[in-house]
């Protein structure tokens, strides 16, 4: 872990560089690790929070008041394409992360735009699956089973666009000021949020897609 | 300390720090372009265990579970960087914690839910009541 600017955060005394310059490498290193475990908590208790999202939608999965239900309404080519963007964006985000720790500003400014074009290519198809829904009249209102999969689903869609919105943000801070130490955990942070991100979306297009489609 | 180079070694790995030694972009690729493959796989299989009739269609549900778990596994593995490593316990533990929570929602709501839709009165009696 050679990646962290020793002098970048604090001012060293020139006088005792050696002894000075080790303590404030290690305070970052230790700072890095605090953040990151802090952040993955933070995720986990989001995980938890989508599970409550996922029960409600289970159990309400066969409410549809005589309306439409999933396998009428979901079109399986259309998640495939999202499943894609999703994964490979997933990818994308991972190589921007090593671009950071690296330095290497073509690796992350590369990376990163790729995320955001596979991002909202994502959000795109799926805000334009919600609109067709509503306009075929099985919108949020239609039957219980609808409310609980525009709230799962949005759910879902409202992070993916917090983190487009993050993801900007991380570009334009590292253009503005560089990789410092600080700006370098919030890469981590976006990139461990990003991730997560993906994995709710692999529990999410099989219990609300596949098995809508298939049972 | 002679040489002010080297870190300290706090035993614990940051959550989704690729093991990256060099300055070299290149090295830690590796990981995650084995997860992408085996990401897609699994997604590939999941795709079209949900629409083939060739297995028997009660297990279609099951398999589909098992391929998300898996899936989700590659990502926690490859994307995130979480291992069984001594430097991981807290991650681990942490995750650990996060699915048991998940697992207690989710069971003990369907638990719940289907034992009370067991035991409530069927509609049409319901209706007769409020004659």
């Amino acid at each position: 872990m050679s990646a962290f600017d020793a002098t970048a955060e604090r001012d060293i005394p020139r006088a005792e560089p050696a002894r000075a310059r080790h303590h404030a490498a290690d305070e970052l290193a230790l700072k890095r690790i605090v953040v990151g475990f802090g952040f993955w908590i933070f995720l986990l208790s989001d995980i938890v929070m989508f599970s409550a999202f996922f029960a409600s939608y289970a159990v309400l999965v066969g409410a549809t008041a005589g309306g439409p239900s999933g396998r009428e309404l979901f079109n399986l080519d259309n998640v495939a394409i999202e499943t894609a963007c999703l994964l490979l964006s997933s990818f994308t985000c991972g190589l921007a992360s090593i671009g950071a720790r690296t330095r290497n500003g073509l690796w992350f400014y590369g990376a990163m735009a790729a995320t955001f074009l596979l991002g909202a290519a994502f959000l795109a198809i799926e805000l334009h699956e919600f609109m067709n829904m509503i306009a075929i009249g099985a919108g949020p209102t239609r039957s219980a089973f609808l409310s609980a999969f525009f709230t799962l689903v949005g759910c879902h869609g409202l992070h993916v666009t917090a983190g487009l919105l993050w993801l900007l943000t991380m570009m334009a801070q590292v253009f503005a000021k560089g990789y410092r130490p600080d700006i370098l955990r919030r890469v981590l942070c976006f990139s461990l949020f990003w991730h997560a991100l993906d994995i709710v979306w692999v529990a999410l297009f099989t219990v609300v897609y596949l098995m809508g489609v298939a049972a | 300390m002679s040489n002010i180079e080297q870190e300290a070694d706090f035993g614990d790995a940051v959550p989704g720090d690729e093991p990256l030694d060099d300055h070299e972009p290149a090295e830690g690729v590796g990981s995650y372009l084995i997860g992408l493959g085996l990401a897609i796989l699994l997604t590939l299989v999941s795709f079209f265990i949900a629409r083939t009739t060739l297995v028997w269609e009660p297990s279609i549900p099951v398999a589909l579970a098992v391929l998300a778990i898996a899936q989700m596994g590659v990502h926690l593995v490859f994307f995130l960087h979480i291992t069984t490593g001594p430097d991981n316990v807290n991650n681990v533990l942490a995750l650990a914690f996060g699915v048991l929570i998940v697992f207690l929602v989710i069971a003990g709501s369907l638990w719940i839910m289907a034992n009370m839709n067991h035991n409530m009165m069927p509609m049409d009696q319901i209706m007769q009541m409020q004659r």
